[in-house]
């Protein structure tokens, strides 16, 4: 793995008369092959990769561990207690459910808004999201209870001649983070097979030759599967949209469809999602700096690429800031009583802590990328989002545990806190996710070749007069009808 | 079989777009059928200089995503109104509102799924071998090189004259794809 290439090229300049590059350096498609193809070919694994994958598989241990041992005992061995039903297992589903939406925000929203620097990080960006939704989707199964008994929450026929209430924002979750998580796998693998195909055309061994080729199904650039995969892509994208949007909406209305003060908003769709693209946003930063330092990618993922996730870090963590604000606004403008309760107490009660923290982290850290310096900083930028990624958590939690700790009497009024286990649980989700991760990093290309290509001057033709279609302008010779006909 | 492979079709190499264009072009106007240009990525003006028709996935997709809006609706309300009637708070058995998340669900679902299942079936993928993978330089398809394929099946393709016509085409090499035994 290459580390010598250490220096930053500037190519954040805003100047308007000329496009900055977004592949910088002395690159065509040959090199860009080259540098993103040799990590997962690579026959030697850095030492620092086995470090760190013995490390998260262990802790993949714990979180099997910790679910045993939940599944054996049952609920109890989580902090949860009356009022406090919902505690941690909740809070960590939101988290990570919440990280995922960054990917599918890079690879279909901003495809279709047309932002070519989209293409050296959305394959990274859509793994993080798979992993995380992976994830997510441990906690609600085991916070159920009988958590063998999970496949009841799908409509099936049963003996029971029973079936689900699809009146249930929890059933509607069902829906979501399962539609969800298919989708992004799809995308993320009908984008991934003409890589898979290069990786197997340049495979030096048996087994990886096998392998990729089997995963690339024999995907061969043929231009008329190219025409279909571009449509294809595009619909995806489309269907991504409004679901990567519906997703976190309905996680909302797990709250916001409720009748507890500090949840019965009609804010939170609009409110989670800002803060879920926040969040994954801030992973995508925490993990694509060391990723792109350590296997030699900083001239496909430039600082121009960095500075324009803090600047959607920004945006979304100043959204997030003005609905915190919205809050508090409407729970003294709406005169109810209970709702401007819940709202005092959260800042000032027993759990302030915890919602300081989370607004130090969401509101008043991402202010720093106001600042250009900072912006095109990539070490500080690693630090800044990290206290994103814990800001978020917070919000989670201040948002789960505040509304439920005080209940409408006095007398049902509790306080919450973890036990060992639950914390080793949410430790332990870290390990797979990122056991995960080192494996995708390792075995699979990091980079949307094919993609980045697509937006390097070698494909672009900018020569000629602006003719043609989509990207290319220069000219194509018009069709005209053969001179002896079609029919032979 | 034969003693000599029969020949599978032609393969000329390009290492730049633009020259493949016009030579695509140069191949649709000479009226052959069955050829093809492989990419390492695609090639903006390649639908036009090949005369591609705008394929019929987009239909497809849109027929799956009503049928799955159609499967939603009738699902809640047979399983939550007729067959297993929920009475929640007084609330009518069946009312769109509460229905509707689950309808956008599995409308994107049924068309993300339709989507991905027929690309694969219209680009009959998956296809592990093709006569081109014999060739060693058909190998940099997939980096940095740019093909167009002619095959041999096609009513107009003549050994000697289409050899002669891809020479013309301006490539860096035209080269021979013998048919395989083991596919086609």
């Amino acid at each position: 793995m290459n580390l010598v290439n250490t220096l930053e090229i500037d190519n954040t300049r805003n100047d308007p008369t000329q496009r900055e590059a977004l592949i910088v350096g002395d690159n065509n498609f040959t090199t860009v092959t080259e540098k993103v193809c040799c990590i997962p070919e690579a026959t030697t694994t850095p030492k620092a990769w086995y470090i760190a994958f013995a490390a998260s598989v262990s802790l993949t241990g714990v979180l099997f561990a910790m679910i045993a041992y939940l599944i054996f005992t049952g609920i109890g061995v989580w902090g949860l207690n009356n009022p406090v039903s919902w505690g941690w297992a909740i809070v960590n589903f939101v988290f990570w459910v919440g990280i995922g939406h960054a990917g599918t925000l890079i690879s279909a929203i901003l495809f279709l808004f047309r932002q070519k620097w989209r293409t050296s990080i959305n394959r990274f960006a859509e793994a993080m999201t798979i992993f995380a939704v992976m994830c997510a989707g441990i906690f609600p199964a085991i916070h159920i209870g009988r958590a063998w008994l999970a496949y009841w929450l799908f409509p099936y026929p049963n003996q029971m001649a029973m079936w689900p209430n699809f009146r249930s924002p929890l059933l509607w979750d069902v829906f979501a983070v399962s539609t969800y998580a298919t989708v992004s796998l799809m995308f993320w693998y009908v984008g991934m097979i003409p890589d898979l195909a290069t990786l197997r055309d340049r495979a030096k061994s048996k087994l990886a030759f096998y392998l990729y080729g089997i995963f690339s199904l024999g995907w061969r650039g043929s231009h008329r599967h190219w025409h279909r995969h571009e449509y294809a892509y595009l619909i995806l994208a489309g269907l991504a949209t409004p679901l990567v949007v519906s997703v976190h909406s309905v996680v909302s209305f797990d709250f916001a469809v409720s009748q507890l003060p500090g949840w019965h908003t009609t804010i939170f769709p609009p409110y989670f999602v800002a803060g879920a693209i926040f969040s994954g946003f801030g992973m995508v930063l925490t993990l694509i700096i060391p990723c792109r330092q350590w296997f030699g990618l900083k001239e496909i993922i430039t600082l121009k690429h960095l500075e324009n996730m803090c600047k959607v870090v920004l945006v979304t963590g100043s959204i997030v800031g003005y609905a915190y604000s919205m809050e508090f606004f409407i729970a003294w403008y709406s005169g109810n009583p209970y709702e401007a309760f819940a709202f005092i107490n959260r800042a000032f009660g027993p759990y302030a802590w915890a919602y300081w923290t989370m607004i130090s982290c969401n509101v008043l850290i991402p202010q720093f990328f106001w600042f250009k310096k900072i912006r095109t900083s990539p070490w500080i930028i690693f630090v800044l989002s990290i206290f994103v990624n814990i800001g978020m958590w917070f919000e989670r939690f201040v948002i789960v545990v505040t509304s439920l700790h005080r209940d409408f009497l006095p007398s049902s009024w509790g306080y919450y806190s973890p036990t060992l286990i639950d914390i080793l649980t949410f430790v332990g989700s870290f390990g797979l996710f990122f056991t995960l991760f080192l494996l995708f990093v390792r075995f699979l290309p990091m980079v949307a070749m094919a993609e980045v290509k697509t937006i390097m001057p070698q494909a672009h033709l900018e020569a000629g007069h602006h003719r043609g279609v989509g990207d290319y302008h220069g000219e194509i010779p018009h069709a005209h009808e053969p001179e002896d006909g079609n029919s032979k | 079989m034969e003693n000599r492979k029969k020949l599978h079709g032609l393969l000329v190499e390009f290492d730049d777009s633009l020259q493949l264009l016009g030579a695509a072009a140069k191949v649709r106007d000479k009226g052959f059928k069955h050829w093809d240009v492989h990419t390492p990525c695609p090639v903006h003006g390649l639908d036009e200089a090949m005369g591609i028709k705008p394929t019929i996935l987009p239909w497809i997709v849109l027929g799956a995503g009503l049928t799955g809006l159609g499967v939603a609706v009738l699902m809640q309300w047979w399983m939550n109104a007729v067959d297993y009637p929920y009475l929640i708070s007084g609330k009518p058995l069946f009312s769109l509102p509460a229905n509707i998340p689950v309808m956008f669900e599995l409308t994107i679902l049924f068309s993300a799924v339709t989507c991905v299942v027929s690309l694969f079936a219209l680009n009959d993928l998956p296809k592990w071998f093709v006569p081109q993978f014999k060739s060693q330089r058909f190998r940099r398809v997939t980096t940095d090189r740019f093909f167009i394929y002619i095959d041999a099946a096609d009513p107009k393709f003549h050994a000697q004259k289409t050899m002669e016509f891809a020479k013309t085409l301006g490539g860096l090499a035209v080269e021979e794809v013998e048919d395989s035994p083991c596919g086609n």
